[in-house]
């Protein structure tokens, strides 16, 4: 090895320290636990634990209820994507920027807002429901929509659109039309061209959106938990209830390892897909492979696909904000305060202790709590997201860098209960115990967060060519101001949408913070979840108010990454 | 020559919203005959191409082939075929399957689809590449895949947007005799579309050309080359010595006033003009009808002939003179000469 070869690996190894060592503490290290753990009772084998699951009746049920929901919902999310993403891809029309802005945003929006939402708009206090008992005069809510396996469906298909909308939107949207035409004037039917030519052009991106769609539903808990009710249970809620409500760690163990295994299959595969998806097939500047809105029947299809995407998209959350100032008649039972009308009751509540609980924590103190962990997070994840992000960028070929690429995306693939049932496991002894530690959420957000930094950093110190650099320094820059008038203004940006992501990632995450978070420390998930598992209008009033405040964070950060994002096909 | 008509197009047009791309073109190209559409970028020359193989509809106009007309015929039903610019070839596809694909469609047997394809193979001269990756071909065989694939379904009407655009200038010279022999052996009906005057020259019969959605000129290379309709078509072919004048009576001769003095001209008109004086049509000698002065500002050696600008008086003048027996120097005076029934074209002022 010669010097400048040992130059570089020292300088990669330095890079990489500090995000390995975190992960190898924070990652590995309680997942080993779990692993461990998960192995107590092996008393006749290793493979005891995980038979005795399989074999039995309960978890056999969420295992299967698992996939079979997951894969439902993937399938409608694509129903509906797909079409989405043509129109997207191939047509011009007033209002498109706004509408792909608007769907980004339920990706953002925290699992328990998503899920208030909905109970909001179809709920039995939802508007829906207010609406025909009003109108044809009815006792009971007529709609059962909460605790069913559609309100399950229908949450996952709005978390989920985006994502189809976005990878296979944007690749259709560069893929060059004029493929179709000259398969069409070769004599292939519109039926034909799309068979033969976009399908499989399209196909990598089909399939890495539907595994990332997957993923999601598959490890999906705030909307099972929420809107799914007591009923359903996947592999996520179930690992949850073993921890907190029967502290069965071990059992949690072993549905964590069988969880964790499937996804990562999963991400692997998507991580090679995706790689193909960046495969330089002829791809064509926006402007030539968009057309108007001409014919009738075009216009027709979009008119439609606006109206549901307009719809699906933006209703639950209007529903939600609406119903968070407006007072209805009391439920069952309660005192009524005043009568029907516009209020900021429910605000004001936030800040009022009307139980003299022990771990009663004001609301407004919540959220405090929550921007404080959400500021930390950010600190963490861009600390340790730079060099890594740096790294990856200086030389996406070197060993090391295609060795610790995928090691990066782990977190994304492992559930959020997961590393929380492992922050459990691991932090809560020696050598590191950091039970009492306000750390100890940041740093769990922060495994989270850590593959979105990382992917938002990378193209853009990607996209710093040397010969941007060099075509400075000739202009007469010093390395100074080739830092900062070339370096800076590219990263910044970037830089901007990655605290974004952490922040926004932080404020919502529930997951982890379900299971590690201190009572008397509870972030605004916590505390909505506590409303919303209280009964009472007062309760239900402030879940919504402050589930209304996390929205308008949570969107406020997804407009900013919209309008700093400078890549047009994102590593996502 | 068959002279029976096979296209007609009769005023086409075609707008993109406040953009109109096409304002009433018509155009007809006979059976085996090579038609170019010429005409700078943006000039609707490729928009024109995409109405003909169905691919955009024209918002006003009728299209026929040989009397029928086309409008509601889809693209996979014309018999067409549209070699693209930048050739356009299926990314997932090798160049057996690139080729195979039309005939494919139509339903061909196996082993025939097999022998049209080797044999079309063969013709572009490309026996070795069928299983190649499309994507590591270079300029030069990307441009005979998309050929092949055009001529394996044997169309009636071949159309080519630009196919040379994007090779280097040694290897445009080649391909440009190729296609042309290749056509022309074929006796193939074909449209093609270049903004390269050299092109359009050396393979049409009959060029087209076009200025923003509208036909400027239609005639042999020949004939546009010698008589150009416009000022535009002019220009665009490369002749830049105009000059300002007046054509006024005289003694019953029309002669034409202009900074470089009086010319006589045979047009029977009077009032303001632009006149053109063809660089090529000149000699170093005293012998015309017309003879100026010039001095020798800048020479451009081209081989063959002699770029020569010329000061005469305030006006600048570009003329081609040969290089023998030497080159003029810079500096040096020289006299020129003319016919101005051959050199000198005169065209409307433009305001």
């Amino acid at each position: 090895m010669n010097a400048s070869n040992l130059r570089k690996v020292l300088l990669l190894a330095a890079l990489w320290l500090a995000p390995l060592s975190f992960l190898c503490v924070f990652f590995f290290y309680p997942l080993g636990s779990i692993f461990q753990l998960s192995f107590a009772r092996a008393e006749s084998g290793l493979s005891q634990p995980f038979m005795e699951a399989f074999t039995s009746e309960s978890v056999r049920r969420v295992m299967w209820f698992t996939i079979w929901q997951a894969t439902l919902s993937t399938l409608l999310t694509l129903a509906i994507g797909l079409p989405g993403a043509y129109l997207f891809a191939r047509y011009e029309f007033r209002g498109k920027a706004l509408l792909q802005a608007l769907s980004g945003i339920p990706f953002v929006m925290p699992t328990l807002v998503v899920a208030v939402a909905f109970n909001a708009l179809l709920g039995p206090r939802g508007w829906i429901n207010l609406a025909t008992m009003e109108l044809f005069d009815l006792q009971a809510p007529p709609i059962k929509f909460t605790n069913t396996i559609t309100a399950i469906l229908v949450a996952h298909v709005f978390y989920n659109l985006t994502i189809v909308l976005r990878l296979v939107g944007d690749f259709w949207s560069h893929l060059d039309p004029r493929l179709t035409q000259a398969a069409r004037t070769l004599g292939a039917n519109r039926w034909q061209a799309f068979l033969h030519i976009t399908l499989p052009l399209l196909a990598p991106a089909i399939a890495s959106a539907a595994l990332l769609v997957f993923i999601f539903d598959f490890t999906s808990f705030g909307v099972i938990l929420v809107l799914g009710g007591p009923r359903f249970a996947t592999l996520e809620v179930e690992i949850y209830y073993q921890t907190i409500s029967l502290f069965n760690l071990p059992l949690a163990a072993v549905l964590s390892i069988l969880q964790l295994s499937c996804t990562l299959v999963l991400t692997i595969v998507y991580t090679r897909l995706s790689a193909r998806v960046s495969r330089p097939i002829t791809l064509r500047a926006r402007q030539y492979t968009q057309k108007r809105l001409i014919s009738r029947q075009t216009r027709i299809f979009a008119a439609i696909m606006i109206a549901l995407l307009l719809t699906l998209l933006t209703l639950p959350l209007i529903a939600l904000a609406t119903r968070s100032v407006v007072r209805l008649d009391p439920g069952r039972g309660q005192q009524s305060l005043e009568s029907p009308g516009l209020t900021f009751d429910f605000y004001r509540e936030l800040s009022v202790n009307r139980r003299s609980s022990l771990f009663y924590v004001p609301p407004i103190t919540a959220i405090a709590i929550s921007l404080g962990y959400a500021g930390a997070t950010v600190l963490l994840a861009l600390t340790l997201g730079m060099p890594a992000a740096w790294a990856l960028a200086r030389d996406a070929h070197a060993l090391p860098n295609r060795a610790l690429d995928p090691i990066l995306m782990l977190p994304l693939g492992t559930s959020a209960v997961t590393l929380g049932l492992g922050f459990i496991v691991a932090l809560n002894r020696p050598p590191i115990d950091l039970r009492a530690s306000p750390l100890l959420i940041p740093i769990a957000h922060t495994l989270v967060a850590f593959p979105f930094v990382v992917r938002s950093l990378t193209p853009s110190l990607r996209s710093i060519q040397p010969r941007l650099r060099q075509a400075a320094s000739v202009l007469g820059a010093s390395p100074g101001e080739v830092l900062r008038f070339i370096d800076l203004p590219l990263i910044g940006r970037a830089l901007l949408v990655a605290a974004t992501f952490a922040f926004t990632i932080s404020l919502g995450e529930f997951g982890a913070t379900a299971l590690i978070a201190r009572p008397e420390y509870p972030t605004i998930p916590l505390v909505i979840y506590r409303f919303i598992s209280q009964p009472g209008a007062i309760n239900y009033g402030q879940a919504l108010a402050l589930s209304t405040i996390l929205m308008i964070l949570a969107a406020g950060g997804m407009l900013a990454i919209e309008r700093f994002r400078i890549a047009e096909v994102g590593e996502f | 020559m068959n002279t029976t008509t096979a296209l007609t197009l009769i005023d086409i047009h075609k707008s993109f919203g406040e953009t109109r791309a096409l304002k009433g073109v018509s155009i007809e190209v006979k059976e085996g005959e090579i038609v170019a559409i010429l005409g700078p970028s943006g000039c609707g020359k490729s928009t024109l191409l995409q109405i003909v193989a169905g691919i955009e509809k024209p918002d006003q106009g009728s299209l026929l082939w040989k009397g029928n007309p086309l409008e509601n015929t889809p693209p996979h039903l014309r018999g067409f075929g549209l070699m693209f610019q930048d050739y356009a070839l299926f990314p997932h596809m090798n160049v057996f399957d690139n080729i195979a694909f039309g005939l494919r469609m139509s339903a061909m047997e196996k082993k025939d689809i097999d022998q049209q394809v080797e044999k079309t193979l063969n013709l572009v001269g490309l026996a070795d590449f069928k299983i190649r990756n499309v994507n590591t071909l270079s300029g030069g065989e990307g441009q005979r895949v998309a050929l092949a694939r055009a001529l394996v379904t044997q169309p009636r009407l071949l159309m080519l947007d630009e196919p040379l655009g994007s090779v280097d200038r040694t290897l445009r010279e080649l391909l440009m005799s190729e296609i042309r022999q290749l056509l022309r052996h074929m006796h193939q009906t074909v449209l093609y579309v270049t903004h390269d005057q050299e092109e359009a020259f050396a393979i049409a019969d009959r060029v087209v050309l076009m200025r923003a959605g509208e036909v400027e000129q239609i005639g042999t290379p020949q004939e546009i080359y010698s008589r150009p309709a416009s000022l535009f078509v002019a220009r665009f072919l490369g002749l830049t010595n105009l000059l300002p004048g007046e054509i006024r009576r005289t003694n019953g001769e029309y002669v034409i006033k202009t900074a470089i003095g009086d010319l006589p001209v045979s047009e029977q008109t009077t009032g303001l003009v632009t006149l053109l004086i063809r660089p090529d049509a000149v000699n170093l000698d005293s012998q015309g009808k017309c003879v100026i002065l010039g001095k020798v500002i800048e020479t451009t050696f081209r081989g063959s002939l002699c770029r020569t600008i010329l000061a005469l008086g305030e006006v600048s003048l570009t003329f081609d003179l040969p290089c023998r027996p030497s080159l003029p120097e810079i500096g040096q005076t020289v006299q020129l000469s003319f016919d101005p029934a051959e050199s000198l074209l005169v065209f409307p002022r433009e305001n």
